[in-house]
């Protein structure tokens, strides 16, 4: 696959071969910007695939420029699989695999992962299901069209879905997938918990890597009944059992549960790492030391508790025993108490701190600020007495692109525009990179707020041509849906000035000292980017907390961890 | 070649004692949906019970004290392991490998009488159930004999001892998902 | 390296008194009493369980957390077992029925599906 390719390419030294160095390298940063470059290459394709149905919605039965008609089934097979890509080979990817890669050595404090064969094999697994996943796009009968949550029987049986290989194919990409992050998270968390430097101290350890140490353990410990409702799914389709099938003595409504109970959490897997990316930016950019650090951390091991609690507000309308919802609707609004807790935690930080607003705190603060807004409209979706009306409408829609779009997207580059000069010892243009800032974030919001409107009138979601439907077709209705598909287009644009910026920088950037960003923590430490075995003359030792900004009585206004006193 | 990583051990327990630890974890949940998933259906179906009649309660039974006893030499290895004895932890793991492959050649017979009698997997949802959840269990105890076998061949030259416990470890849970499999698929009728 | 200091225990008697509560377990539906049969089914599984893990597995020697993070996952699965089968174990909806289900339980009667 080019996949590989994209990988590889990037930089070049002829220490080693090409082909230890950079395709079968254990080296945890090596791994790292293989899962990074390979979620970018799978985001371009999810973002592709935006495009054109976006394009079919605004522009019904017109020819879209580059992929040509959109069929009714084309349209459904390109609405599930950019779900599936955005979320298992973008977000998880990028933000766990990429930044939990490259930060958990480097920020407690060692050498490499404690088990760098697992973790190369973590990446190996993790590219197959890629390619399985863009093969199952191009077999006999085309990609699965089932959507991303994959409901049986849509899923389950080939005489409804039409695609037998497709989901087939789909189901064991998605599974694989699951396979490559276990290895993964058990390498992050057994790394984090025995590796960290001598006197790291388990509130020494950064923000970041505690929230990627919890997101994994999520994942891990939420995975397993999807895990084997997955086995169950794939023996409908392939086998012909009826574990799905009321008129078998299966059950439907199970494997909603077996997707949801992995699913919410889900959500979680994917935000705590990027709140962290944004604590750690924010302290470091507001010269502030993080506001009540254990009560932030103790709040986060709270929200990943009651996140197994909340699954069920995803099937309000699937016929779910009407006193669970009661349930699920309490813990669904508890759990926004500690989300917008933190959000005040860190408002309380950037207080009276001295703000540089660089490209990552811009991406930190934006992150926040839109993430409030798909944080408080899912209220109105957890509580089950609104969310019967707003089910599966463009409310819904829009809702969980505010959540996910922060997460995924802003989250990303705000990582990846704070760490680039340790990465590749270069920094990138702080002008383009403001400018792709602004084009990224300004057309997101003209995106997807027309679609809450849309959404509150009662455009329903996965519908291929609304001219078949009057009353959701009226002219101001189709205004909106243009603009939101030219703003996406614009916003799409503009990632190619963040491209040139990296690809450039890369090897043109003005070249970035140890410390560019005068910051605590470890990885800031060692040279940029960090020589195998990170700190060639020894791992450094840890003296004090991450986030020891503008303390009293010294003359610098940081005081990095492994400084002794 | 190994990193310093490894060898450190800040949490109290060795690296790959914990990583097990959470490999079990990992399995608990996965196992855990399988067998919740199971039992609702089979709570809501009284109609499985006759169905249940068909298992062959000797078979299993005698399968059940086939992993119990590989248990046994698993654990005795490991204690020959912890004393130093490469050698003698290898021979033990080896009888845990014997036993692992006696399960799986009596499920074999199991399952070729029962397929000949008319019960496949598509007979019923029972069926379904007793396949699947019996056969991931079996792809399980299949991997922890490979596993060992590379264990075991390195203890027998007094390497890597410390992996005598782990794959111990992991063959105890599989031993421990059949002790609950048992009752739920042939006992209870 | 705590797990040093512990004493072994005697694997073979441990080991003993497992197969005698198996024997147990396989003898006891003969006694014809569905009670019976549940206790001596699942309760000797959970004993047997707790054998192995604690004498075994050495979960009792192990730091604390680990018995904790296990026991998490468990109690996980329960929450998981009791919010799905109020709906999984429905015999029947708006358009569908599960035959099966149907058949002893008093042929589908319109009430009472979701209570237990």
């Amino acid at each position: 696959m080019a996949t590989a390719d994209i990988t590889t390419d990037a930089h070049h030294h002829h220490e080693q071969t090409f082909w230890s160095k950079y395709v079968f390298s254990t080296d945890h940063k090596m791994i790292a910007m293989q899962y990074m470059f390979t979620g970018m290459f799978m985001a371009a394709i999810g973002g592709f695939m935006a495009y054109v149905f976006r394009m079919q919605l605004a522009f019904p039965g017109m020819e879209v420029p580059l992929f040509g008609l959109v069929g009714p089934n084309d349209y459904n097979a390109l609405i599930t699989n950019h779900g599936t890509i955005m979320i298992f080979w973008v977000a998880m990817p990028v933000l766990i695999a990429a930044f939990g890669n490259f930060l958990i050595p480097l920020m407690i404090g060692c050498d490499d992962m404690v088990f760098p064969k697992i973790n190369r094999l973590s990446y190996q697994i993790f590219l197959l299901s890629a390619v399985i996943l863009l093969i199952s796009l191009a077999v006999p009968g085309g990609g699965f069209a089932g959507a991303w949550t994959a409901y049986p029987p849509l899923s389950a049986q080939a005489q409804y879905s039409g695609t037998a290989l497709g989901s087939t194919l789909w189901l064991v990409a998605v599974a694989l997938e699951f396979v490559a992050f276990l290895l993964g998270g058990i390498n992050f968390v057994t790394t984090a918990m025995n590796s960290r430097a001598p006197g790291m101290k388990m509130y020494d350890i950064p923000m970041v890597i505690w929230m990627i140490v919890i997101a994994s353990v999520l994942f891990m410990a939420s995975v397993g009944p999807l895990i084997a409702g997955a086995i169950m799914l794939f023996m409908d389709q392939v086998v012909g059992t009826g574990f799905y099938d009321p008129a078998r003595g299966g059950d439907p409504v199970l494997w909603q549960h077996l997707f949801w109970f992995f699913g919410h959490p889900e959500v979680y897997v994917v935000l705590l790492p990027a709140l962290g990316i944004t604590a750690d930016i924010m302290c470091v950019f507001a010269r502030k030391k993080l506001f009540a650090y254990r009560t932030a951390l103790w709040t986060v091991f709270g929200t990943g508790i009651l996140s197994f609690t909340v699954w069920a507000h995803h099937q309000f309308v699937a016929g779910i025993d009407p006193r669970m919802a009661h349930i699920f609707t309490v813990t669904t609004l508890l759990i926004s108490i500690p989300i917008a807790e933190l959000c005040f935690i860190y408002i309380a930080t950037l207080y009276g701190g001295s703000i540089t607003l660089s490209t990552p705190m811009l991406w930190a603060l934006a992150f926040v600020a839109e993430f409030l807004i798909g944080g408080v409209t899912g209220i109105f979706l957890g509580a089950s007495g609104a969310d019967i009306y707003f089910h599966d409408t463009y409310f819904v829609l829009a809702h969980f692109h505010y959540t996910f779009f922060p997460i995924a997207i802003i989250g990303t580059f705000a990582g990846i525009t704070m760490w680039f000069p340790k990465m590749f010892g270069r920094y990138m243009s702080e002008f383009w990179g403001k400018v792709h800032f602004w084009g990224t974030v300004i057309p997101f919001n003209i995106i997807f707020i027309p679609l809450f409107f849309l959404g509150t009138i009662g455009q329903h979601r996965r519908i291929y041509d609304y001219t078949n439907f009057p009353e959701l077709s009226l002219p101001w209705m189709q205004d909106l849906r243009q603009l939101a598909t030219v703003a996406l287009i614009v916003m799409l644009l503009f990632q190619f000035i963040f491209l040139i910026n990296m690809f450039y920088s890369m090897f043109r950037g003005k070249k970035a000292p140890k410390n560019p960003w005068r910051a605590n923590t470890l990885e800031w430490t060692t040279e940029s980017p960090p020589p195998h075995g990170n700190w060639p003359e020894g791992l450094p030792e840890v003296y004090r907390g991450p986030y020891e900004y503008s303390t009293p009585g010294r003359d610098e206004d940081y005081w990095p961890q492994n400084v002794p006193s | 070649m190994r990193p310093i990583a490894n060898t450190r051990s800040a949490a109290g327990i060795p690296t790959g004692r914990l990583a097990v630890w959470w490999v079990v974890a990992s399995e608990i949940v996965i196992f855990g949906g399988l067998l919740a998933s199971y039992v609702m259906h089979r709570l809501a179906h009284p109609a499985w019970a006759e169905q249940a009649m068909h298992t062959n309660v000797w078979a299993g039974g005698f399968n059940t004290l086939v992993l119990l006893t590989s248990s046994l030499s698993a654990v005795l290895a490991h204690k020959a392991a912890e004393e130093g004895d490469g050698p003698k932890a290898a021979r033990l793991l080896g009888y845990t490998m014997l036993g692992g492959a006696m399960f799986v050649v009596v499920k074999a017979f199991e399952w070729t009488a029962e397929i000949q009698a008319g019960y496949t997997i598509t007979s019923s949802t029972f069926w379904s159930f007793y396949y699947s959840a019996a056969g991931l269990h079996g792809l399980h105890v299949i991997g922890g004999v490979v596993i060992m076998g590379f264990v075991a061949a390195a203890a027998r030259r007094n390497e890597e001892l410390h992996r005598v416990e782990l794959i111990g470890i992991y063959w105890h849970f599989v031993d421990i998902v059949w002790i609950f499999l048992f009752p739920l698929l042939y006992i209870a009728k | 390296m705590s797990e040093h200091a512990h004493e072994h225990p005697n694997y073979i008697k441990i080991w003993a008194v497992l197969v005698v509560l198996l024997g147990i377990s396989v003898l006891g539906p003969l006694f014809g009493h569905p009670v019976v049969t549940l206790v001596t089914a699942f309760g000797i599984a959970l004993v047997k369980a707790y054998l192995v893990a604690k004498n075994f597995m050495h979960v009792n020697v192990q730091k604390r957390f680990v018995a904790y993070m296990l026991l998490t996952c468990l109690v996980f699965m329960a929450l998981f077992f009791f919010a799905a089968a109020p709906d999984v174990m429905k015999s029947e909806g708006n358009n569908w029925y599960k035959p099966e289900a149907q058949w002893q339980a008093g042929a589908g009667t319109s009430e009472g599906h979701g209570d237990h």
